[in-house]
């Protein structure tokens, strides 16, 4: 198991309203170099959290009630540019599991459901409630692809791959999968031939 | 039923097929590796006692932490030592399990889209994938090639195989006479202008149309390199006697040549194939692009006026930039340019460059890089001239490797610098913390690096 199962998350939101968040902007190259995922969390968005002097911002990404949100809300086109794993594995370092947008790009996503962090991209009436209310606490519920939002906010069903909601609900990674399907792999390698 | 290219790539490589329940199943002809993105998953074989299943379909090289200057001594001055540690870990992984490295001894090495093509290891028909967004570029040759993360990187290595869904297919259609001076870098940042960032998220695409079929490898690599920063993973081009006699005579090239070109001319779109979209652009309204925001999609002709903010985000894309909406783009004052990256660093790119700087000199205001793609692009420009042509005209001639496209390996910009840059993301903070980025082509990059600000590169008269 590389993760802890994710089948409900209740948490505050915090809000990055911006739209194309890129995943340069998530995880700056300069933290590329390591080659293992630890502490990754601590340079997560470090734009927005260290000053020119590498001092903490006041960013709410620094508070501890920000520190404890496990749901992020963030504007269009979450993710886009660069494959670079180290942006899930940054986030959930930090403490997030779920993400939420109106689109989020191929690569991070496919890269977050990997990692046990579950990207949600939600209808543009509920995205713009939740970029409208900071804070607000959310459910996510994974069994019955819900968001539900609090107060007058409603409830919004979400889409999930069947095989990425199995994995991500049981805490299992592919590899095993794969690793199952060595028989069919031979077969189809000596086939080619 | 008419398939399209990518179908039949596609179909061709199913071990499993997909259902409801689970992804394809999808099997992996080439596999690409560098230094930043393949460590942990050296790891995670080692710790679940696994090897790599097929070596001879893996080819590394070390591009990304790589510094592009030599010291007096011949010593390599790394930007950390965290980096140097990177590109040994690299070299001992591919040197422990087998697997064909270009490392600092081989004339193949270079940026990992530049070196895959040289080697004649990227073929039409082929699946690729690397741990790196820009796999893209293979496309230009009719391969399904796209980026992975480093999970998959470890999927790849133990399984020659990774679990996908197959996505919807789009069509870019350009057709008709490009204007004299339009590159294929003014064509894809045409292109992604139009689409926007997001507008290939989910999709396959498939540049088609004369402007392409009429275009040379190099070119045809520029355009599927960015597909990414259109959201699409991948991007191809029909392989035709222009890719075949680009393949010819290189190292991995099919022993049974013939043969193998008559299986690729078969993959070409069936006449009446469908496409899930398809996106219609006259050539003739492509002119020379640049970049005036924080994305690629935030593109514009060279000789319009910066388009208004017409939200918070594009506020905040221009007051990064310091640009205006309704200035001209041309004539801003530059610091810096990059002539480089996976995008712009083949020789066709290089000449059209050199071109320009022939017999001129570098602004007094702006610093100039110029780094080739490989060792390989940088032996063949050296045979032509093209360094002297960059020295004399007061360029630095510089080491292969990615360089300042990301700035991994320290070549960056300072705070608040404009940088003209031959690469493909201009992102906030990506060549440097607070530096601005423009894209553009290499003949814009170079008409600038000579006049000081941002220049149309058809006001130029070329020396050559």
């Amino acid at each position: 198991m590389t993760f802890a199962p994710l089948k409900t998350v209740t948490s505050r939101t915090l809000v990055l309203s911006l739209e194309n968040i890129d995943t340069d902007q998530i995880m700056p190259a300069k933290f590329l170099s390591m080659t293992t995922k630890a502490g990754l969390g601590e340079h997560v968005f470090a734009n927005l959290r260290y000053d020119k002097e590498g001092e903490l911002t006041d960013h709410e990404l620094n508070s501890e009630a920000g520190k404890a949100c496990e749901i992020l809300v963030a504007g269009h086109n979450f993710g886009c540019g660069s494959s670079r794993e180290h942006a899930p594995w940054g986030l959930t370092d930090y403490g997030f599991r779920v993400v939420i947008s109106s689109e989020i790009a191929d690569i991070f996503r496919g890269n977050s459901l990997k990692n046990g962090l579950l990207p949600i991209v939600i209808d543009k009436r509920a995205h713009q409630w939740l970029l409208d209310n900071p804070g607000a606490d959310v459910t996510v519920d994974l069994e019955s692809c819900e968001v539900r939002l609090p107060r007058n906010g409603g409830t919004y069903n979400f889409d999930v791959d069947a095989f990425s909601r199995h994995c991500l609900m049981e805490g299992v990674d592919e590899m095993g999968y794969l690793q199952n399907q060595d028989d069919a792999i031979s077969k189809f390698e000596n086939k080619r031939l | 039923m008419p398939k399209t290219l990518f179908d039949k790539v596609w179909e061709r490589h199913i071990v499993v097929p997909e259902t409801e329940v689970h992804p394809a199943t999808f099997y992996i002809d080439l596999h690409l590796i560098h230094e930043v993105t393949s460590p942990q998953a050296f790891t995670v074989l080692r710790e679940r006692d696994l090897k790599v299943r097929r070596p001879d379909l893996t080819l590394a090289t070390i591009d990304h932490s790589t510094p592009t200057k030599i010291n007096p001594d011949g010593s390599r001055p790394y930007v950390t030592a965290q980096a140097e540690t990177q590109v040994e870990t690299l070299l001992a992984n591919t040197e422990e399990y087998g697997i064909e490295t270009h490392g600092w001894d081989s004339d193949n090495r270079g940026i990992v889209h530049v070196m895959g093509p040289e080697l004649g290891a990227t073929q039409p028909g082929m699946t690729i994938v690397c741990g790196d967004s820009h796999t893209s570029t293979h496309g230009a040759f009719g391969a399904i090639a796209f980026g992975i993360g480093t999970t998959q990187v470890g999927h790849v290595l133990a399984n020659q195989s990774i679990l996908m869904r197959k996505p919807k297919t789009m069509a870019i259609n350009v057709n008709g006479e490009l204007q004299v001076g339009v590159t294929p870098k003014d064509v894809i940042l045409a292109i992604i202008a139009k689409i926007g960032i997001g507008g290939g998220t989910g999709y396959a695409l498939e540049y088609r149309g004369n402007v392409f079929e009429q275009m040379s490898m190099d070119g045809r690599m520029t355009v599927c390199n960015m597909s990414i920063e259109a959201g699409a993973r991948c991007g191809m081009i029909t392989p035709d006697e222009t890719t075949f006699s680009y393949l010819k005579d290189r190292k991995f090239t099919p022993s049974n040549y013939d043969a193998a070109c008559a299986d690729w001319a078969s993959l070409a779109t069936d006449e009446g194939a469908v496409f899930d979209k398809e996106v219609n652009i006259r050539a003739e309204d492509i002119r020379p692009m640049v970049t005036y925001g924080t994305h690629p999609g935030m593109g514009m002709a060279i000789d319009a006026l910066i388009p208004a903010a017409t939200d918070a985000t594009d506020e905040s894309a221009l007051n990064y930039m310091q640009l205006k909406g309704g200035d001209k783009i041309a004539g801003t004052p530059v610091d810096k340019v990059f002539i480089g990256s996976c995008t712009n660093s083949r020789m066709e790119d290089l000449r059209a460059a050199a071109a320009i700087f022939k017999g001129r000199k570098v602004a007094s205001n702006i610093t100039v890089i110029v780094v080739p793609g490989s060792v390989l692009v940088k032996a063949r420009a050296e045979d032509e001239g093209l360094d002297k042509i960059f020295i004399e005209a007061g360029a630095e001639w510089r080491e292969a490797g990615c360089s300042m496209c990301l700035g991994m390996n320290g070549d960056i910009g300072a705070p608040g610098d404009l940088v003209v840059s031959t690469s493909n993301r201009n992102f906030m903070g990506r060549q440097g913390p607070g530096v601005r980025t423009v894209l553009a082509s290499p003949e814009t990059a170079a008409a600038t690096a000579v006049s000081g600000v941002i220049t149309d590169p058809r006001k130029m008269e070329s020396a050559a």
